[in-house]
């Protein structure tokens, strides 16, 4: 929302701040000014000047030699400008004056460009003639400028020599930029702002003269009747016919409003229709009277399949959700969005039926987004406007047109329309008030600020009366909010909370994820984040089975793009994506880890009920990094979240994995997640396939049930320890696992530790064979263990080996 | 006599001798035990002592013990010597080069998105708040409905929420996780809620499809929008420094009412505006409110006894600001190069 400010002081004449001052008290009073841009920024000693005499430059084709009357005297101008004659009224600006930008109406400097007196070509110039792309406007909104050249006053504009240019094209102004929150409809207009602006700075609102029109000529419902078949969606519509049209332009004034605002001037009945949008906030339709058959408007749902011609030339499918404007036979308009073609009025018109009309908002949104057509005044009207400001609206530019005199007014209006809103009453509770704030505003004060926003006070009932176009004035929360931002956000004080003794913290799953997330940084990975919806395709690159069910992923409706279309169902796309950017980039030795959920649906698809969320744990590497090494960060993970069983390795078949270099990871019986090298294939998938790449992932679920923050303390050993060695020749299908299990089952109690310290397969080994050796570790904790304590042990070790088919050497 | 006093001074005078030559550690305990060892020659001259007279005994005895004392003092007083003279040697022989490269076992990075998150949550845990989590796959209900944001609400737009179908999405604000609190009927509530939302931005410097919130919700009988003042402006000063200003600006949301945004000074130029703040001298950082009557209603909270204020947080925005990162995607790619420098 762009407003000037000469516009608001139409409705605040008192109204005597900076710019500055002006955006700061109205951010703070609500409304927020995003920023401000005075039109005359780098305009300095801009004249209008009247070119008296033109001669040939002497030395240049291309260039002539202007003497320009500037009111004071006479200066000489050279310029290149083919568009300029004898008698001709241009803005000058002279010597040491300054203009907004260049010729060619590109992109403004920030302090413009100085213009100092000098020789062209051997001839004096003391100033130059400006186009309006060098005054900072551009065509767009002054249609009357040439295309390329300068820029040259009306005969009739009324301006002469000497004046003040900027001044005659309305260029001493600032143009305000708002952001209106979704709730204030009404301020989607100059007079909202206005409203705001005169209670923020406490002045006098002065609304708009609105004269009585057309008491002299018959009535508007012997030329056109209104009928409305979905009131649900057309709360009300207004119809006025002004006959005897005269087009023509419109005056200056409307003309310098409208361009402020950025719309280009066309032509009165146009620009009217423009000015109350703006000012009212209240779109209007003319048509052309002739085009309406049967004399008659019919407000109606389309039919499915419908084609409608909008006035910018195009077809559009329409269905039984949009909503029409009809005659007797005919639709002929989109309603709120769109006029058609076939009502569309043109310089030859006659007779116009004006419309003015409130429709369901979000009927309007969601139809204008089916057909692909959003319009300034789809725009508003999605917003949901208020009937009672249509009717004035339409009163508004009634008036205006009979002031400007472009065709006769009928008298009357056909207004049909569901039941109008009524004023609503608010309960005054200045104290509950001061409670919610934390305030001590006096009832008085509060009630001063209700009757700054035209909210009236009704004492015996103690109730406030909320205006009609305050559409978002229902409640006593929102009472309180009207008293805070006049009262001043920044006055109200600033205490804490009374404690009511909460106590704060992580729950229990946090803390294992940031323990998760310190093992990892400890092992030297950092931590990425991904994203959560990825591609199908993903699962081609995992090179999963057709009927895999991590293939039953959610999806998205209406998703970005098919890269983001679905919920992932496994962690690995995003730690591989991220791991391939930095591979790519010559990265050497990179570790991610990533904390972040996977979907899976509990139900069947689409779901419609929540899917289980579970965190995932997934750690990524190549260069630096082998299976064992990854093994050991996921060990002292578990070991550190008080999980300290020995966690077991089981064969596992995922077809992303490496098949001889990859297993699930068993806690407790439990698979808790998985772990190995990415399956070459799936490498090459992700641009890896000159690199090894290992990943480990943890079901957080599982190891958060399991987990626990509470060690025990188990005593120092008293007693020493006992260690054997056991060096054996072992079957290659036999595991270090299978052999774990033996000395773990058979040690019993007085096992303390054990460990594998060589491994060895070669010539010196049978084919078939590898050479393995384990020092074993016995301790009792109530005395020093015997050799025949050990023995017997170890016998059962050895035993129980040797039933493995493993050959023990001496 | 078996023993002399000539012939204990001669093998004094020699033992001396052969310390003084003595030039390592190893010459000096062949010295000692060529005297004073088991078989030494001052050892031997003592098996003699049984041939000396009874009477005599004494007087060489202390002879004799006189000699060795000198001659096992001489060797530890060259030992002392030695010992030091090869210390120094192996001192020297052991000297570094200290400006050799380290050898390092590379330590991890946490994300700049957790960073920024560790200090948000340290902040209100030590102001009684409590994480809670709530679901990023959410029903429509959650997300809107019952954040006063009715079914025709223009934030319900289809351009700005994913929807998996008619009732489940994308959650695209943590605001629901409040609604899920308060339906647990447990007052007073004191929570913060950060998480993953989702909104249907495509990917540039400044947005993100998939970008995080911290959700601050308190209920309990007395609170007001002083509280809630004083409560974001102790969170801003903690952690943007204490001489951080802060600004509320009314605003609206559909579920707080009063509403605002708040500010803070740019903690670059202190407020008097630079690049980093576009020229304002104020950054926008969170928006906040009481929560709406309405809305404490639909939970099963009688407004009149209870009220409550909520407040809603930009992760990255935080990050990107206190960071200086100037490019959300970087967030995301996860280069090693930008994750080291956290």
């Amino acid at each position: 929302m762009n407003t000037p400010l000469s516009w608001i002081k139409d409705f605040v004449p008192e109204l005597d701040c900076t710019d500055q001052e002006f955006v700061d008290a109205m951010t703070m009073s609500g409304t927020k000014c995003e920023g401000y841009e005075r039109l005359d920024k780098n305009l300095e000693k801009i004249v209008v000047g009247r070119i008296e005499k033109i001669e040939k430059h002497p030395d240049a084709d291309k260039l002539i030699v202007c003497q320009v009357d500037i009111g004071t005297g006479a200066v000489q101008i050279v310029t290149g400008a083919p568009n300029v004659s004898e008698g001709d009224l241009v803005p000058v600006v002279l010597d040491g004056g300054k203009v907004a930008g260049g010729h060619d109406g590109g992109p403004l400097p920030e302090d413009g460009i100085e213009i100092k007196a000098g020789k062209l070509r051997g001839v004096e110039s003391e100033g130059m003639m400006c186009s309006i792309e060098e005054l900072g406007s551009s065509r767009d909104v002054f249609s009357d400028a040439p295309e390329d050249g300068i820029y040259i006053f009306k005969a009739d504009s009324g301006v002469k020599p000497g004046d003040d240019a900027a001044e005659a094209l309305g260029l001493h102004d600032t143009v305000f930029d708002y952001e209106i929150t979704s709730n204030r409809v009404d301020c989607y207009s100059v007079m909202g702002i206005a409203r705001e602006a005169a209670a923020t700075f406490d002045l006098p609102f002065k609304y708009p003269e609105v004269k009585d029109t057309g008491n002299n000529s018959g009535q508007a419902s012997d030329h056109i009747s209104v009928s409305i078949e979905d009131m649900d969606l057309c709360t009300r519509y207004i119809a006025r016919v002004v006959k005897n049209i005269k087009i023509g332009e419109s005056p200056d004034w409307m003309k310098k409003r409208l361009r402020a605002s950025g719309i280009r001037p066309i032509s009165n009945i146009v620009d009217i229709t423009n000015f109350v949008m703006l000012e009212y906030g209240q779109p209007m339709h003319a048509f052309d009277l002739s085009a309406i058959a049967g004399n008659k408007i019919v407000v109606k749902r389309a039919k499915d399949g419908d084609v409608f011609t909008t006035l910018d030339g195009e077809e559009r499918k329409l269905d039984s959700d949009v909503l029409t404007i009809c005659d007797g036979e005919k639709a002929v308009a989109l309603a709120g969005i769109m006029g058609g073609e076939n009502s569309m009025i043109t310089d030859s018109v006659h007779d116009v039926l004006f419309e003015a009309a409130t429709f369901n908002g979000p009927n309007i949104r969601k139809s204008s987004r089916r057909i692909g057509l959003r319009t300034d005044s789809s725009g508003i009207f999605e917003k949901g406007l208020d009937p009672n400001n249509a009717y004035d609206a339409m009163e508004r530019a009634c008036s205006l047109i009979e002031e400007l005199g472009c065709g006769e007014v009928v008298g009357g209006r056909v207004d049909v329309h569901a039941k109008l809103p009524e004023k609503k009453h608010i309960a005054f509770e200045p104290e509950r008030i001061n409670e919610y704030l934390g305030t001590d505003i006096s009832r008085d004060t509060m009630l001063s600020y209700f009757k700054r926003l035209e909210v009236e006070y009704d004492e015996t009932k103690n109730e406030l009366i909320v205006p009609s176009f305050r559409q978002d004035l229902l409640s006593f929360a929102d009472s309180s909010e009207e008293v805070a931002r006049l009262f001043g956000y920044d006055r109200i004080p600033t205490t804490l909370p009374k404690d009511s003794g909460q106590i704060g913290g992580l729950p229990f799953k946090l803390r294992v994820e940031k323990l998760a997330r310190d093992t990892a940084c400890a092992f030297g990975f950092s931590q990425g984040y991904c994203y959560s919806f990825e591609s199908p395709e993903v699962f081609d690159k995992l090179r999963l089975k057709a009927d895999a069910p991590e293939r039953g992923a959610i999806q998205i409706s209406n998703p970005l793009g098919v890269d983001f279309s679905i919920m992932r169902t496994l962690p690995l796309n995003g730690i591989l994506g991220s791991l391939s950017v930095n591979f790519n980039r010559r990265n050497e030795n990179v570790r991610l880890f990533e904390l972040a959920n996977v979907y899976i649906p509990k139900t069947e698809l689409p779901i419609t009920d929540y899917p289980d969320e579970r965190m995932q744990f997934v750690l990524g590497a190549y260069g630096d990094i082998d299976f064992f090494e990854l093994k050991g960060v996921v060990e002292e993970f578990i070991y550190k979240a008080g999980m300290k069983e020995r966690v077991k390795y089981e064969a596992s078949e995922r077809p992303y994995l490496h098949p001889g270099r990859q297993a699930d990871i068993v806690y407790d019986k439990a698979v808790i997640g998985y772990m190995g090298q990415i399956h070459p294939l799936t490498a090459k998938a992700y641009d890896m396939a000159k690199t090894d790449v290992y990943i480990a992932v943890l079901d957080m679920p599982e190891i958060v049930k399991r987990a626990s923050f509470e060690p025990r303390y188990a005593g120092l050993a008293k007693y020493p320890a006992v260690s054997r060695d056991i060096s054996m020749v072992v079957p290659k299908a036999v595991r270090a696992q299978d052999i774990d299990d033996i000395i773990v089952q058979r040690g019993g109690k007085i096992l303390e530790s054990f460990k594998l310290f060589d491994i060895y397969e070669g010539q010196q080994i049978g084919e078939g064979f590898k050479s393995m050796a384990y020092t074993v570790v016995f301790r009792a904790k109530d005395k020093t263990l015997s050799d025949d304590d050990v023995n017997a042990v170890m016998k059962k070790i050895l035993n129980g080996l040797e039933g493995l088919g493993i050959e023990l050497r001496s | 006599m078996a023993i002399n006093a000539a012939e204990l001074e001669e093998i004094k005078e020699r033992a001396l001798e052969a310390i003084k030559q003595a030039g390592a550690l190893e010459a000096l305990n062949d010295v000692r035990v060529a005297f004073t060892g088991k078989k030494g020659e001052l050892t031997e001259v003592l098996k003699g002592m049984k041939d000396v007279a009874k009477e005599d005994r004494p007087k060489v005895g202390a002879l004799v013990n006189e000699t060795r004392d000198i001659i096992e003092d001489a060797i530890n007083k060259a030992k002392i010597n030695l010992e030091a003279t090869a210390l120094e040697a192996r001192l020297q022989n052991e000297t570094i080069d200290v400006t050799l490269p380290a050898k390092k076992r590379r330590l991890g990075h946490v994300h700049p998105n957790a960073i920024a998150l560790d200090e948000l949550e340290n902040i209100f845990i030590g102001m009684g708040y409590e994480v809670v989590e709530g679901p990023e796959v959410e029903k429509d209900y959650y997300n809107f409905e019952a954040l006063n944001i009715p079914a025709d609400h223009p934030a319900k737009d289809e351009q700005d929420t994913f929807y998996i179908n008619g009732d489940m999405l994308l959650r695209t604000q943590t605001s629901g996780t409040q609604i899920h609190e308060m339906e647990k009927g447990r007052l007073p509530i004191k929570m913060i809620s950060p998480g993953r939302v989702f909104r249907s931005d495509e990917v540039d410097a400044t947005h993100s499809p998939s970008f995080h919130q911290v959700e601050g919700l308190l209920v309990d009988k007395e609170v007001t929008l002083a509280d809630l003042k004083g409560t974001l402006e102790t969170f801003a000063k903690k952690l943007f420094g204490e001489d951080t200003k802060v600004k509320f600006r009314p605003h609206h949301f559909p579920f707080t009412e009063p509403s605002a945004e708040m500010d803070v000074s740019c903690f670059k130029c202190g407020g008097k505006g630079c690049r980093f703040c576009k020229g304002e001298g104020w950054i926008e950082i969170l928006g906040c409110g009481m929560v709406h009557p309405h809305v404490l209603e639909m939970c099963g909270i009688d407004p009149l006894k209870y009220k409550g204020f909520a407040f809603g947080i930009g992760l990255e925005r935080i990050a990107l600001l206190k960071y200086e990162i100037d490019d959300m995607r970087l967030l995301y790619e996860n280069d090693q190069r930008f994750l080291d420098q956290f």
